[in-house]
C-alpha cells in the first residue's frame, strides 16, 4: 500500500510539473514520466497488458508524436502571444467549472464491486481479450470503427487538391 | 544531327515489372555480388612485413654515389642546386687535403650537401644535371616524420655505404 | 530458498549484461572486418592478432577524447539522450529466453531474467522507449543538423513501429501466447519453427527490425551524407561511444528476437532424439541460439555493405504504403488459414 501512496505522489508531482513547467519540452517530458508511473499503476494492479499498452501507444508513440511537433515548432518566449487579463479570468472560470465537474462526477462515482477485484488474473491478456471479444464485441467494433474514420478523415485532409488545368 | 559515331545508346525508361518493384530480388542480387567478394582475395598488402616493389623509374629518395674506389663521387659544382625547380638543395663547398683522397675523388667536395625532402618534388632534373653521376633517385619513398627539421636530409642520410669490392671475393 | 533464487537471477542477469557488453563491442570489430572483406579488403588487423584488441583500443580512445557540451546545448537533455538510448538497450534483453532449464543440485535453474507473461509486448514498449534517447539528443544539440536527425528518427521509428506491430500480430495468432518462453518452448525441433508458418510476417519484421535499429539502409536519422552525423552530430567523447554502442547492442537484442521468434530460439533439429541428458541440451541449446543470433548479426553487416540508403520519401512509401498492407493482409490470411484448420482438421 504504501508503494501505492508513494507512486501516486509522483504521478500528481509530475502531473503538476508538466503545468509547471515554462519549456513546453520539459512539460512533455514531464507528461511521459507521469505516464510512466501510470503504467507502474497498472502492474501494482496485476493489469500488465493495459500496463504495456500503455508504456507502448501513450509514452513510445503519442508523446514522441507530441514531441515531435514541439520540435518543429520555435517556441521562445518573444513569440509567447501576450495573456491578457480577460483570457486569465475565463481560464479561470473554466478551470472552476471543471473542477465542479470532476468534483460532482467523483461523488456519483459506485464503490467498485470487491468480487471483481478478488480476481488478481482480470488485468491479463486473455481474460481481458474473453471480455472484449464476448461481453463488449459492439461497443469494442464500434470505437474501432470511429479510429478508423478518423484515420481516414485525416488521410483525406492531407491529401493535396487536384488542380484543375 | 547524324551522329558521329554508333557508341550511342538509348536507355529505354520501362516502368518496373512487378519482380523489379518487390525490391526484394534484386536485394539478394546483390547480397550475392557482395558475398562473393567476402570470400575473395584480398588486394591488402600488409604494408612494413609485406612492400610491394618500386617500379623500375621510380623517383624516390635521393643518393649521393661513391666510385669504384669508395671515394664520394660528388664534386661540389652546385649544378643540382642551380636545376633544382623547387630549390631543395643546398651545398657547402670545401677543398680537398691532403691525405683525404681516398675521401674524395675530386680536389673539391661538398663538406655540408642538404635536400630539403618537404620542398623536393621529386622530378630528376638533379640527377639530369650531375656532370659527375653522383646523385641518383633511386631510393624508396620519404618516410614520415614529426619535425620539419627531421625532413632536411643531411650526407649522414644521402651519401650511400661504402661498398666493399673485396667482400665479393 | 529465496535468497537462491535471488542470487540465481543476480548471477543470470549479470551475465546476460557483461555477455551483451561483450558482444556488442566485438559487433564492431566484425562490422570493419565484415565491411572490409566484403570490399576486398582485410579489416582493422594490427591491435592484437586480427585485430581482437582493436575494440579495447576503440573504447580506451573514446574515454580519452575530449568531452564537448556545445555552448547553447540544454545540458540536462544533452547527457540524458545517451543515457536513455544505452539503458533502453540493455533492459531489452531481460524476457529473452537464453536456453531451457539447468538442473544444477537438485534446483531447475530458469536461464530467462524474468518470464513476463506479454514478454512480446514489453520488448516493443522498451523499444519504442528508445527512440527518446536519440530524440532528446538531437534537439537538446541545439543543431539543425541534429534536430533534423532526431525528427527523422522519431517519424522513422512511429512508422515502422506500427508494421512491426502488426506482423507481430499475426505471429500470435499462430503461437496464442505472449509469453516469449511459451513461443519458444513451442517451436521445438526443426519443422515447428515459426518461419515455416510466417514467412512473410517474418520479412516484414526484419525490415521493421532494421529500420528500429537505425541500421543501413534505414539509417536516416545519422545519414551522414546529409546531415553531417545526424542527431550525435555534437556529441564526442564516451557520449557518441553510448550511441554507437546502444545501436550495436539493438542490433544483438532485435538478432536475439528474432532467432526466438520465428527461428526457434534455443531449438535445434533432433534434440531429443540424441538421447542427451537435460543438462547438456540445454547448454547445446544455448550456444545454437547464440549461433542463430551471431548469423543474424552477420546478416545485418552483409545487408549494411550491400545496400544504398533509401531516400526519406522512399522509406516513408515502403513503411506506409507497403509494409502495412502486407501486414494487414498477412493477418487476414493467418486468421482465414487457421479458422480453416481448427474447422477442418
Amino acid at each position: 500500500m504504501s508503494l501505492f501512496y508513494f507512486v501516486a505522489f509522483l504521478s500528481i508531482f509530475f502531473s503538476l510539473m508538466v503545468i509547471i513547467t515554462k519549456n513546453p519540452v520539459h512539460s512533455v517530458l514531464y507528461l511521459v514520466i507521469t505516464f510512466f508511473t501510470f503504467t507502474v499503476h497498472y502492474v501494482l494492479l496485476n493489469a500488465q497488458f493495459l500496463a504495456v499498452v500503455n508504456f507502448i501507444v501513450y509514452m513510445g508513440a503519442i508523446m514522441v508524436l507530441f514531441l515531435f511537433v514541439l520540435m518543429l515548432l520555435n517556441l521562445n518566449k518573444e513569440t509567447e502571444p501576450m495573456k491578457s487579463v480577460l483570457i486569465k479570468v475565463i481560464g479561470a472560470v473554466a478551470g472552476m467549472c471543471l473542477l465542479v465537474t470532476v468534483a460532482g462526477s467523483i461523488r456519483a462515482m459506485e464503490v467498485s464491486d470487491p468480487l471483481i477485484l478478488k480476481n488478481p488474473d482480470i488485468g491479463l491478456v486473455s481474460s481481458l481479450g474473453k471480455v472484449l471479444f464476448n461481453e463488449f464485441l459492439l461497443p469494442f467494433e464500434i470505437s474501432s470503427l470511429l479510429l478508423l474514420t478518423a484515420m481516414v478523415g485525416a488521410v483525406l485532409l492531407a491529401k493535396k487538391e487536384q488542380k484543375s488545368i | 544531327m547524324e551522329p558521329l559515331s554508333n557508341r550511342k545508346k538509348v536507355l529505354e525508361q520501362k516502368p518496373m515489372n512487378f519482380w523489379e518493384r518487390m525490391y526484394l530480388p534484386a536485394v539478394l542480387k546483390g547480397m550475392g555480388v557482395t558475398i562473393k567478394h567476402f570470400f575473395r582475395k584480398k588486394a591488402t598488402v600488409s604494408y612494413p612485413e609485406v612492400a610491394r616493389p618500386y617500379s623500375k623509374n621510380y623517383r624516390g629518395l635521393h643518393s649521393l654515389k661513391r666510385d669504384e674506389e669508395g671515394r664520394e663521387r660528388c664534386t661540389a659544382c652546385g649544378l643540382c642546386a642551380l636545376s633544382c625547380p623547387a630549390e631543395a638543395i643546398t651545398m657547402i663547398s670545401a677543398e680537398r687535403k691532403k691525405g683525404e683522397e681516398h675521401l674524395y675523388r675530386e680536389e673539391k667536395y661538398a663538406a655540408v650537401y642538404e635536400i630539403n625532402m618537404l620542398r623536393c618534388i621529386f622530378c630528376g632534373l638533379c640527377e639530369e644535371a650531375c656532370p659527375k653521376e653522383a646523385i641518383y633517385l633511386d631510393g624508396p619513398h620519404v618516410p614520415a616524420d614529426y619535425l620539419r627539421k627531421d625532413f632536411i636530409y643531411g650526407k649522414d642520410k644521402l651519401v650511400e655505404e661504402r661498398f666493399d669490392l673485396h667482400s665479393l671475393r | 530458498m529465496e535468497a537462491i533464487f535471488i542470487i540465481e537471477k543476480l548471477v543470470l542477469i549479470v551475465v546476460v549484461f557483461v555477455l551483451t557488453l561483450v558482444i556488442a563491442m566485438y559487433s564492431t570489430l566484425a562490422e570493419r572486418k565484415v565491411a572490409g572483406f566484403m570490399q576486398d579488403r582485410k579489416g582493422p588487423d594490427r591491435a592484437g592478432p586480427f585485430g581482437i584488441l582493436q575494440p579495447l583500443a576503440d573504447g580506451g580512445k573514446f574515454f580519452f577524447k575530449e568531452e564537448i557540451i556545445p555552448a547553447g546545448a540544454h545540458k540536462g537533455l544533452f547527457i540524458a539522450g545517451p543515457t536513455i538510448a544505452i539503458i533502453t538497450a540493455c533492459i531489452s534483453s531481460a524476457v529473452i529466453p537464453w536456453g531451457q532449464s539447468l538442473q544444477i543440485g537438485g534446483r531447475t535453474v530458469e536461464l530467462q531474467v524474468a518470464d513476463v507473461n506479454v514478454g512480446v509486448l514489453y520488448i516493443f514498449g522498451v523499444i519504442a522507449l528508445g527512440v527518446y534517447g536519440i530524440m532528446l539528443g538531437g534537439w537538446a544539440s541545439n543543431n539543425k543538423f541534429s534536430l533534423m536527425g532526431a525528427i527523422r528518427a522519431a517519424s522513422q521509428s512511429i512508422s515502422y513501429e506500427v508494421a512491426m506491430g502488426l506482423s507481430i500480430i499475426a505471429l500470435l495468432m499462430v503461437t496464442q501466447t505472449l509469453s516469449l518462453k511459451e513461443i519458444v518452448a513451442q517451436q521445438e525441433g526443426f519443422v515447428n519453427w515459426n518461419i515455416w508458418v510466417q514467412p512473410l510476417g517474418f520479412i516484414i519484421f526484419m525490415t521493421c527490425a532494421f529500420a528500429e535499429c537505425n541500421r543501413v539502409p534505414f539509417d536516416l536519422p545519422e545519414c551522414e551524407t546529409e546531415l553531417v552525423g545526424g542527431y550525435h552530430t555534437e556529441y564526442s567523447s564516451m557520449k557518441l561511444g553510448l550511441y554507437m554502442f546502444s545501436e550495436y547492442i539493438n542490433m544483438f537484442v532485435s538478432s536475439a528476437v528474432m532467432s526466438t521468434l520465428y527461428f526457434g530460439g534455443y531449438n535445434f533439429p533432433f534434440m531429443y532424439d540424441l538421447g542427451l541428458s537435460q543438462n547438456w541440451i540445454t547448454v547445446i541449446g544455448v550456444l545454437v541460439f547464440f549461433l542463430k543470433i551471431f548469423a543474424f548479426i552477420f546478416f545485418f553487416m552483409w545487408i549494411r555493405w550491400t545496400l544504398p540508403r533509401f531516400r526519406y520519401d522512399q522509406l516513408m512509401n515502403l513503411g506506409w504504403k507497403i509494409l502495412i498492407p502486407l501486414a494487414i493482409a498477412n493477418i487476414v490470411l493467418t486468421g482465414v488459414i487457421t479458422l480453416i484448420k481448427d474447422t477442418y482438421w
